[in-house]
């Protein structure tokens, strides 16, 4: 069901001020990856590249050995989690993650029966039993990020995306959540690329992380791979603020402790 | 709308002020309003039936003052329309995408807002009048736009065009494009977008904005004055009708049709309230969101 992504040199601007700069990426089919950088350094604009959501200048979006820039939105069939989770506000939680099953040609479309039941599965595999009738409005940050994780996955994505999943949610939440989304996708094995600005979700959650800084990518790599073998200059001061502050963290008994080492 | 801002949690006596200044500042806005706003409408109604309902009954058989009556809805009928689509095309164009010109567009649709209507009407004799600058060609192929039914509808559509893209604009632009972009990440087509996520989304809005259109619609004199010609039976609109009614010393015919276009506004104020109420639900779910 997952396929393969590719990314070759990629290049974006918006006006005179360039996004993405020669961007190439592999990413293996049911394998989770994380855009890891600095805000502004262009991992939601190189998601939206792969989504479609964004046009690219030039370069090639492959999924398997299909050139997706050819491809309509329908026929990427990804799931996309957004930010801020863009759930149909005047829907109600069935509506909203029935809604891709609903858009399909009557062709493809599954009868109504059939969505019914899929959508039960999906709000059991999400743990939101039960919370079929209420609005988006009824709901907290955490359930109504999993409604927007159960309407990407009711398309049968072929690539999940996820643009900061957890950004909008408090601490707790969060790393409960973490540790939920890797359980799923041990599960499912989608393939997944996430973006987050926070190392130690990256870290937590991924397989890989592709750490990016204006508009490119520094290096790409397992946990240990960044960590002992950084490449360049940029990533080796990224990770040394985590490093640093995850010994702070110790010292100080859990207070959060934020420093970089002076350059 | 208006009612928003009162939901602000202020303790009550806060602001401080004594009961006697508390009572002499309504009694000051119920007397304002009674003299300038309710003490017309009645004087209306009352002139209107004056001299009994038979009499009232009589003034809209008057086939002149029926034309008028079917005029100005047929008038309100296209131009309501026009500006709902194209104000919800122009609002959309401009709360969804980035382009050059924008806040251009933004001031131009504001315009009608500014200019007297007497200059919009004025506007479209330049134009199209016998000689104005396309008058002439269009009359060369027998197309006749001032002194027209033509002229009255595109002269009622630019005063009116603000109503509607004005009531949208705000909302769309808080709402964003999120929505609209996971509709088609999940496969939706363009129109299924728009009618499943973009339409209900600003359903209130845009019927509100209607109605507002609408109101004005009816009841504009101004521009409609200048392009119409005053031609009874053909080229007069209700507001048109009531002043040459009232010229002609026929009080009581003039107030008849001056009732009919007032009880028109009286339903759309009261349509206007019920969907405020609506309207204002969603925007707190809006706001919670």
């Amino acid at each position: 069901m997952s396929v393969a992504v590719t990314v070759r040199h990629l290049e974006k601007s918006f006006g005179r001020y360039p996004a993405l700069r020669d961007v190439s990426l592999g990413v293996d089919a049911g394998e989770l990856i994380a855009l890891l950088g600095p805000s502004g350094s262009g991992k939601t604009t190189l998601l939206r590249a792969i989504a479609g959501l964004e046009q690219i200048d030039s370069g090639e979006v492959l999924f398997g050995d299909v050139d997706a820039t050819k491809l309509t939105l329908r026929e990427r069939r990804i799931g996309f989690v957004f930010q801020h989770y863009a759930l149909f506000r005047h829907m109600t939680v069935l509506d909203n993650i029935a809604f891709g099953l609903r858009a399909r040609p009557r062709s493809t479309r599954p009868s109504s029966q059939l969505i019914r039941t899929r959508v039960r599965e999906l709000l059991e595999l999400v743990q939101l039993d039960g919370l079929e009738d209420r609005y988006p409005t009824q709901l907290s940050g955490g359930q109504r990020q999993r409604v927007a994780l159960a309407r990407a996955l009711a398309i049968e994505p072929r690539v999940l995306l996820l643009d900061e999943p957890f950004g909008a949610l408090d601490a707790k939440v969060r790393k409960d959540l973490r540790r939920w989304l890797r359980e799923l996708h041990e599960r499912t094995k989608h393939t997944t690329v996430f973006v987050t600005h926070d190392q130690d979700e990256a870290f937590e959650l991924a397989d890989r992380v592709a750490i990016l800084s204006e508009g490119k990518i520094e290096q790409v790599g397992t946990v240990a791979e960044v960590f002992n073998k950084p490449s360049t200059a940029f990533v080796a001061d990224f990770l040394q603020a985590t490093e640093l502050r995850s010994t702070q963290n110790k010292a100080h008994q859990g207070s959060v402790v934020w420093m970089r080492r002076p350059a | 709308m208006s009612d928003l801002s009162i939901n602000a949690d202020v303790a009550p006596g806060a602001t401080g002020e004594t009961p006697l200044v508390k009572a002499a500042l309504i009694s000051t806005a119920v007397l304002f309003l009674a003299v300038f706003l309710f003490l017309p409408l009645i004087v209306v109604f009352l002139e209107g039936f004056r001299k009994g309902v038979g009499v009232f009954m009589e003034s809209f058989a008057d086939p002149d003052t029926l034309s008028a009556v079917k005029l100005t809805l047929l008038v309100a009928t296209i131009a309501v329309s026009f500006n709902a689509i194209v104000g919800l095309a122009a609002s959309w164009a401009i709360a969804k995408h980035h382009f050059k010109g924008k806040n251009l567009l933004l001031t131009l649709i504001d315009l009608p807002f500014s200019i007297s209507p007497v200059i919009s009407g004025l506007v479209y004799v330049l134009l199209f009048g016998a000689h104005g600058w396309l008058g002439p060609l269009l009359q060369s192929q027998g197309i006749q736009i001032i002194f027209a039914v033509p002229g009255i509808v595109l002269a009622t559509i630019l005063v009116t065009f603000p109503f509607v893209a004005r009531e949208l604009i705000p909302l769309m632009q808080s709402q964003g494009t999120s929505e609209e972009e996971a509709a088609l990440s999940l496969g939706a087509s363009g129109w299924q977008t728009f009618m499943k996520v973009t339409l209900p989304n600003i359903k209130w809005a845009l019927l509100y904005g209607v109605l507002l259109c609408n109101a004005r619609a009816m009841g504009e004199f101004g521009a409609v004055s200048v392009v119409s010609g005053h031609i009874r039976g053909l080229t007069n609109t209700m507001p048109l009708h009531i002043e040459i009614l009232y010229n002609e010393y026929n009080f009581v015919a003039a107030f008849a049709v001056a009732t009919l276009l007032a009880s028109l506004a009286l339903v759309t104020l009261v349509a206007k309230s019920v969907l405020e109420r609506h309207y204002a639900g969603e925007l707190n779910a809006l706001q919670r969101q």
